[in-house]
């Protein structure tokens, strides 16, 4: 794959921001979006809008193939067994919660564990913690390595009989570690347990493909994956969604409505109640389109190359510490510049047309775990060059210049 | 750079070296805000000792970017011997600076004018705001006891 030649389809790439060319190195918060995809909402909206699954009309029918034929391109992109195992969401954040509640407060008790890491962004530990709050059920944390990694050692000491639910972030949003997903699984199934992977990460990253890893849950959001905002996928096992409780009731997810009771849809409607979000899961169908094109395994290895690249000129500088293992790492580098607090870097940056990101990742308890209260990240995606990280560094070098200066 | 150097002014930087009222009061003597900025981490813990209506010592302890603490730095020095009300006053004049609003320049802000470039930078704003709300808390509380 060629990323120079790929910049064309993405508008927003070519502007200047601050009298410079805008690098955009914040796509672990949210990638841009193609043409492609930018026209399939904009077709929708014009051509085809229109409620699914109830209209009797034409565009009833178009708009339902639309929404329905996005589903199976899900499906594919993860290789799920069937597309009623894929729910549409309002992102990661939504899944997370579905799970939450339809499982881990409908069935857990008191003396049951949920198994979780500090690396997980707050989307994957706020729900699970509450839930553990609510049930009586124990709250657990997998114990890191040294560069905060997972290890199966540890999974293994983690994981228990009692332990009914683990859950783990497939690639995390600061180390940018890939955790062993299928060896977890087979941990995790070995105890009665379930698996949840939070692939906000993983998904635009990497191929993905649950039969494979044999997780029980995989969430991802569309945003991060060249798709509109406000959609994402849940995917579960049949058997497990089929125990799991709905936790949103309304419209579109009945099957009868009597007076005292109700039954629910199949799979994986059931799940979908209200008007879905028709014009982002078409986009998020083209999104894939898009990416199925380029081909995963082409995005992640020039992503590879990238980090590599950057990594090699980063700790040339003095002062930088980077945050995560040395070795493997997915598509983002987080670091701190010595005497630059993490927010002021992102200024001097921004003011270079530089886009990255500062703060606390929506990861507290990690940057306790790092000793540190913000750090600053710089994520790539299968449209960023050697140009970029080459003004990422030099805008670096000038920002340590920079804030030097106004010290001395 | 020249913006940048509007909003890191050299007396902004002197602030952030070398804190001003940095510390904290024995809780005998002054009541206690702790504030943080949930979306960057930032956080700050103000003291302050408030005898009939008047500022009488402030200090502050904190984590965060240079906007943030040299904010509570200068606020700290600022609202030291003023009354509750000229103190909530300068609360109100720092808010609309930071919203950058015209405000009335026959009050002297001293350093803390220093501050006005960050108006021209909305995401950082939040950072010099932290500070003046702990106060306006601190104040509030300190009425209502």
């Amino acid at each position: 794959m060629n990323a120079k030649e790929l910049r064309q389809y993405f508008p927003i790439l070519h502007q200047e921001v601050n009298g410079h060319p805008l690098v955009y190195l914040d796509n672990a918060a949210t990638s841009q979006k193609p043409i492609q995809v930018i026209e399939a909402v904009d077709k929708y909206y014009k051509e085809y809008n229109s409620n699914v699954h109830r209209g009797v009309h034409t565009l009833g029918s178009r708009a339902t193939d639309g929404y329905e034929g996005a589903r199976e391109k899900v499906r594919a992109f993860i290789n799920a067994r069937e597309a009623a195992e894929v729910v549409f969401t309002r992102g990661t954040t939504t899944a997370v919660n579905m799970v939450a509640y339809g499982f881990a407060r409908a069935f857990l008790k008191p003396g049951d564990e949920i198994v979780t890491t500090l690396v997980e962004h707050h989307s994957n530990f706020i729900p699970w913690q509450q839930a553990a709050k609510a049930t009586g059920a124990t709250f657990k944390f997998i114990p890191l390595a040294e560069d905060g990694t997972v290890t199966l050692e540890a999974v293994k000491q983690a994981i228990t009989a009692n332990t009914k639910l683990v859950a783990i972030h497939h690639v995390s949003n600061v180390l940018g570690d890939t955790t062993p997903v299928k060896e977890i699984a087979e941990i995790a199934h070995r105890h009665g347990a379930l698996l949840f992977v939070d692939g906000a990460q993983g998904a635009p990253h990497k191929k993905i493909d649950v039969q494979e890893l044999d997780c029980d849950f995989y969430a991802f959001s569309s945003h991060k994956m060249c798709g509109p905002t406000g959609v994402g996928v849940l995917y579960g096992k049949r058997e497990v969604l089929e125990r799991m409780e709905p936790v949103e009731f309304g419209g579109e997810m009945i099957d009868f409505v009597e007076h005292f009771d109700s039954t629910w849809k199949e799979l994986p409607w059931k799940f979908e109640g209200g008007t879905p979000i028709i014009a982002g899961a078409i986009g998020l169908g083209a999104a894939i389109d898009f990416l199925q094109e380029i081909g995963l395994d082409n995005i992640e290895r020039h992503e590879k190359k990238l980090v590599a690249y950057a990594m090699e000129q980063m700790r040339e500088i003095e002062g930088l510490t980077i945050y995560g293992p040395a070795e493997n790492r997915s598509s983002l580098i987080t670091f701190n510049l010595a005497e630059v607090h993490p927010h002021d870097l992102a200024t001097v940056l921004d003011s270079h047309g530089i886009a990255i990101r500062a703060g606390h990742h929506c990861a507290q308890p990690l940057m306790r775990w790092l000793n540190v209260t913000a750090t600053a990240r710089a994520s790539f995606y299968l449209y960023n060059t050697e140009e970029e990280v080459d003004a990422l560094v030099a805008g670096l070098k000038k920002a340590k210049e920079y804030f030097g200066n106004v010290f001395s | 750079m020249s913006s940048l150097d509007d909003l890191y002014r050299r007396v902004i930087m002197d602030h952030y070296q070398k804190p001003r009222n940095r510390g904290k009061l024995d809780e005998s003597e002054g009541l206690v805000v702790n504030l943080n900025n949930p979306t960057c981490g930032d956080s700050i813990s103000l003291s302050l000792k408030v005898e009939e209506g008047k500022v009488v010592d402030a200090k502050f302890l904190g984590e965060g970017c240079s906007i943030s603490m040299s904010s509570a730095s200068m606020m700290t020095e600022a609202v030291k011997g003023k009354s509750a009300e000229e103190a909530l006053k300068l609360a109100h004049i720092f808010s609309d600076m930071m919203q950058g609003k015209e405000i009335d320049d026959s009050i002297d802000l001293g350093d803390i004018e220093a501050l006005s470039g960050v108006a021209k930078f909305p995401a950082r704003i939040k950072c010099a705001t932290l500070a003046w709300k702990a106060l306006e808390q601190g104040i509030r509380q300190a009425g209502e006891s």
